[in-house]
């Protein structure tokens, strides 16, 4: 059952792929993509498929994936249905550090790309202990649903002071913060995928390895305890696995909320608790939706494109109000 | 049924305000009022000194630039800060006495972005409407936000929980933000709603005022003429039930007065959250819990404040404009995190 319900999702994934490599400005047939694919294919044909479109799909996969595992982590140590790095606002803190970053790093020298994601991985830790301490009480630890709401507040804040700094920007640069902040996948090339890569190979089977930690989390921390995990430090090391994935992925899209929320859900509804199987369906899932959303974004009306995060937000807003209104912590 | 709330009972119950501090304060604040506003008129991208300003309004002279400026742009822009800051300053004290929610305050709980939601959609279906009616869909607008968000809150077991508000607002504020970006972007409209979403008075035009105003103080003077009963609505619903108050004609009054006053700033400023917050808290805190103090007090601070932040808006990073929505924010998040820590366990 679980492997049938993963292998769908790659089929899915599949599908989706081949539509969205099909859609553009120029229109390639599905015969077209994979003769081209193959090795075929004019020289104009190439250059579409595998300098504009399969960089951009490859990111999407990648941040989707990411995303939905580190809403997966967090939930599952914060034991906190609502948990997702873009409602936290740990991606909006990374944000920051990127769009400082780009604004202010003199034009002349060549932006090294690699950089990016440890900029964002530092925006990420400083935002996450913030709204850490600042949700901890002495005699109740961390409450879910005030964590939650500092996390908004929070990244409230952040947007706001990414504003005001934004005003003293040219506006050439000023266009990087909407960018940003509008939820646009902008990386668009092969550097921007390498760039992630690493975090990937890294962190993914890291976090997998230390699934069976993370079932025993969930269960609560004095059974954990009992156990014999060390909760405190499990927790920190799979939180900074957390940050570490949502920061790598905003370093190359923009701020995409909700994606780390809904992908768990959808896959913890088909494949049950046990994050053995829940981290890969959910690193799935992800992958899946920010596809979708970024296909029917750049399809709806061309040449145009409605960035991906609005896409996302119209359909996880409002999952949020029923796991909201289900909820009772 | 804890101790903590049958203490809050106890001390809300014995209504202590403080007329004298209130009288002082609207006093006071209306002086500074005067002041402010005659800076506000003089700051700006051209500094005009108060003088000018002066002689503009008693001896108006028609050839002078500086006259026309103050006349054409300065003063409505004061006049529209007052405007605004006082109508969510209000709108903030009416829903936390309404539902005892300490952290109520329009942007919070997604009213703005509703207003804004169908201000955007008008921009798209009826391109070329007529100001009031754009005025009437961001009532609608901030209405419809109110029952989403409402509505949700209580569908819960636990029912209607002030953080669970924020939440469904967070959220109904996201859905709402997004389909108006998509609708900007689907009907190429971003240019015409840039305004909307970045928020400030720095177009705001006397044609524009002259519709939105007599809204603005009707609501006002509503909100002065229910503050009784939002006094007794706010020790609690079964106090006031027993006091004998048609609880749910005071809410709908109180409701309506909300979605107006938010509605009618949003067409003018945008989005501008947590002066409604901030403003009534500190209120409370100078000058008791009797709303009938609270809410001309909240008014005449929400304006200064709106003033201050505007004058601030203009000098910070001159001749650029920065959005007053983001200073009320980096200044009003601190505080809601402030007052989330300090009532969150009452709120839970």
């Amino acid at each position: 059952m679980r492997w049938f319900v993963l292998s769908m999702f790659f089929l899915f994934i599949l599908l989706i792929f081949f539509i969205s490599m099909n859609t553009g400005e120029t229109p390639l047939s599905p015969n077209e993509i994979i003769y081209t694919l193959l090795g075929g294919g004019t020289s104009f044909q190439h250059l579409i498929l595998f300098e504009f479109r399969l960089p951009r799909i490859v990111i999407s996969l990648l941040v989707g994936a990411g995303l939905a595992v580190s809403g997966c982590i967090l939930q599952g140590v914060s034991r906190n249905a609502l948990a997702d790095p873009g409602i936290l606002g740990i991606t909006t803190g990374s944000g920051l550090m990127v769009v400082l970053f780009l604004a202010f790093f003199p034009p002349e020298l060549e932006t090294p790309i690699y950089i990016l994601p440890f900029l964002s991985l530092i925006g990420g830790i400083i935002t996450a202990a913030v709204i850490y301490l600042l949700s901890y009480k002495k005699q109740e630890g961390i409450l879910p649903i005030r964590l939650i709401l500092t996390g908004i507040a929070v990244a409230a804040a952040i947007s706001a002071l990414m504003t005001v700094l934004s005003l003293r920007l040219p506006p050439q640069k000023y266009d990087v913060l909407a960018v940003w902040l509008a939820g646009r996948i902008w990386g668009s090339n092969w550097q921007h995928v390498i760039s992630l890569l690493p975090w990937f190979i890294f962190i993914f089977p890291y976090v997998l390895y230390k699934s069976k930690v993370l079932n025993v989390l969930s269960f609560g921390d004095n059974l954990a305890i009992g156990l014999g995990v060390k909760v405190e430090k499990e927790r920190l090391k799979l939180l900074l696995a957390a940050v570490g994935l949502a920061a790598s992925c905003v370093s190359v899209s923009g701020g995409i909320g909700f994606i780390g929320l809904i992908g768990p859900h959808l896959a913890r509804r088909l494949i049950g608790a046990d994050h053995v199987f829940l981290l890969p369906a959910a690193a799935f899932a992800g992958a899946f939706l920010l596809i979708l959303a970024d296909t029917i974004g750049r399809s709806i009306l061309q040449p145009a494109e409605i960035p991906a995060g609005i896409i996302v937000a119209i359909i996880g807003a409002p999952y949020f109000l029923y796991l909201l209104a289900k909820t009772d912590k | 049924m804890s101790k903590n709330e049958a203490e809050l009972r106890h001390k809300s119950v014995q209504v202590s305000s403080r007329p004298i501090t209130a009288s002082i304060m609207i006093t006071v604040g209306l002086g500074i009022l005067a002041f402010v506003l005659a800076l506000s008129v003089s700051v700006g991208a051209a500094n005009i000194d108060l003088l000018t300003v002066w002689e503009s309004i008693f001896h108006y002279n028609p050839n002078s630039t500086e006259h026309s400026i103050i006349h054409q742009i300065r003063i409505p822009r004061s006049v529209a800060d007052i405007a605004v800051g006082a109508s969510f300053a209000v709108a903030g004290s009416l829903m936390q006495g309404m539902t005892r929610n300490p952290l109520a305050d329009s942007g919070l709980l997604g009213l703005n972005a509703g207003a804004i939601f169908m201000v955007a959609l008008c921009f798209a279906f009826f391109p070329g409407i007529s100001y009031n009616f754009l005025i009437l869909f961001s009532f609608l607008g901030a209405g419809l936000s109110v029952a989403l968000v409402y509505g949700i809150g209580s569908l819960s077991r636990k029912g209607v929980t002030p953080i669970r508000l924020v939440l469904a607002g967070s959220a109904v504020t996201a859905l709402f933000t997004a389909l108006s970006e998509g609708v900007s972007i689907y009907f190429n409209l971003s240019q015409d709603l840039a305004f909307w979403f970045a928020g400030g008075m720095a177009g705001v035009k006397w044609a524009q005022l002259k519709l939105v105003l007599p809204w603005i103080i009707a609501a006002l003077v509503g909100a002065l003429v229910i503050s009784r009963s939002i006094t007794v609505l706010s020790l609690g619903e079964e106090v006031a039930t027993g006091l004998g108050q048609r609880t749910k004609s005071v809410k709908i009054a109180g409701a309506v007065i909300v979605f107006v006053l938010a509605g009618a700033s949003v067409s003018v400023a945008g989005p501008i959250g947590f002066v409604g917050l901030v403003v009534p808290h500190i209120t409370r805190f100078l000058v008791g819990v009797d709303y009938r103090w609270i809410i001309p007090c909240s008014a005449v601070l929400g304006g200064l404040l709106a003033s201050l932040a505007d004058i601030g808006a203009r000098m910070i990073n001159a001749p650029h404009e920065t959005p007053i929505g983001a200073i009320f924010a980096l200044v009003g998040v601190p505080f809601f995190l402030y007052v989330a820590r300090k009532e969150g366990r009452e709120m839970q």
